[in-house]
């Protein structure tokens, strides 16, 4: 007799976050690759749908002819534009409205996405908390799908999610430190505070990732997905991290419904005791 | 005129519209947003909108970003 075991993919459910299902919960980035070609190749491998872009000026001169878009399959990706760089609320709105005007010009399914990010600091790139709010609340008013990264305070998660946030994007540690998840604690809190009577409310963990098990990490706490950039970029071979990653993110996903075990502080057995032929210490 | 286009100073004729700027600079037929004096303008209006003496202009495109 054989057993048909399910495929795990089938143990999940998709992820819906701003208006859209998503089956990879793997959102990358676009930046800081050596070149569009190993860029194009890493964002194939690593499965995601949704990859974020920044708005920035057309080069007036230095055109080398080829640009981002030229290697981004507009019918297989949603473009999630960023407002990085943004050090005000105004900037921001300013910046999340031509990426919206691009999209809208691309006819891309994110055209009313954004991924808001309004910093305080150069150096650290935290978010400013007070203009992050004034943001969210002037984007969702305007009809944006606010996708917003914030640290991982609790309390300013709670604030986002309140001023119409679609989606809550703690940070794991600095953007592209590389340093993972360093306070799991505060995600934890994060998820229970946002998805209290609302566990469908997304919750993504962004910046910070180094590696793959850092993205088992922040899935195995309950995160609905993970954003990352750097982690691929800088890579020493991008493609196979990419790959990595694409495991890493089921991994922690199946591992996190499938239920950890508790941990205890002494060993047991995982054979028996029962039958044992041989002399036991203390008994 | 004088405008400034993505911090340069450009010197155009007058009655340039944002679309014949745009032509002129071979960004036509690209994706490209224009902001005029911080203000969005969209596509559908870049025929329309004609640009004044002083003008800053800002064209954006997307480029890879985290």
């Amino acid at each position: 007799m054989t057993t048909v075991t399910r495929p795990p993919e089938q143990l999940d459910t998709p992820l819906h976050v701003g208006g859209r299902t998503l089956q990879s919960r793997l959102i990358v980035g676009t930046g800081k690759y050596a070149d569009y070609e190993t860029m194009r190749r890493a964002l194939d491998a690593c499965g995601a749908e949704v990859i974020t872009v920044a708005v920035r000026r057309e080069r007036l001169v230095d055109e080398e002819g080829r640009s981002l878009l030229d290697f981004i399959d507009m019918d297989r990706y949603t473009i999630l534009p960023n407002t990085a760089g943004c050090f005000n609320a105004d900037d921001a709105v300013r910046v999340a409205r031509l990426g919206r005007e691009l999209l809208d010009q691309l006819d891309n399914p994110g055209k009313d996405w954004v991924k808001l990010e309004v910093l305080a600091d150069k150096k650290t790139l935290l978010p400013d908390p007070q203009g992050t709010l004034e943001a969210t609340r002037e984007l969702v008013a305007d009809g944006f799908k606010v996708l917003c990264y914030t640290s991982d305070d609790p309390i300013m998660a709670v604030k986002i999610k309140e001023a119409g946030a679609a989606a809550v994007m703690p940070a794991g540690s600095p953007i592209g430190s590389g340093q993972g998840v360093l306070n799991p604690n505060s995600i934890a809190i994060i998820l229970e505070m946002l998805k209290d009577n609302d566990a469908n409310y997304p919750v993504i963990v962004d910046a910070g990732v180094g590696t793959a098990s850092d993205v088992v990490i922040a899935m195995e706490l309950g995160a609905d997905g993970v954003l990352l950039n750097t982690g691929i970029a800088h890579a020493r071979e991008p493609v196979h991290m990419a790959h990595a990653m694409h495991h890493a993110i089921n991994a922690g996903r199946l591992a996190y419904l499938a239920g950890r075990i508790d941990k205890k502080r002494y060993a047991t057995a995982s054979s028996p005791w029962t039958g044992v032929i041989s002399y036991i210490p203390g008994e | 005129m004088k405008l400034t286009v993505n911090g340069n100073h450009r010197e155009s004729p007058a009655d340039q519209t944002v679309a014949s700027l745009l032509g002129e600079m071979g960004m036509d037929g690209r994706p490209v947003a224009v902001e005029v004096n911080a203000q969005l303008v969209p596509k559908r209006q870049h025929e329309n909108v004609t640009l004044r003496d002083g003008d800053v202009i800002e064209l954006v495109t997307l480029v890879g970003g985290g």
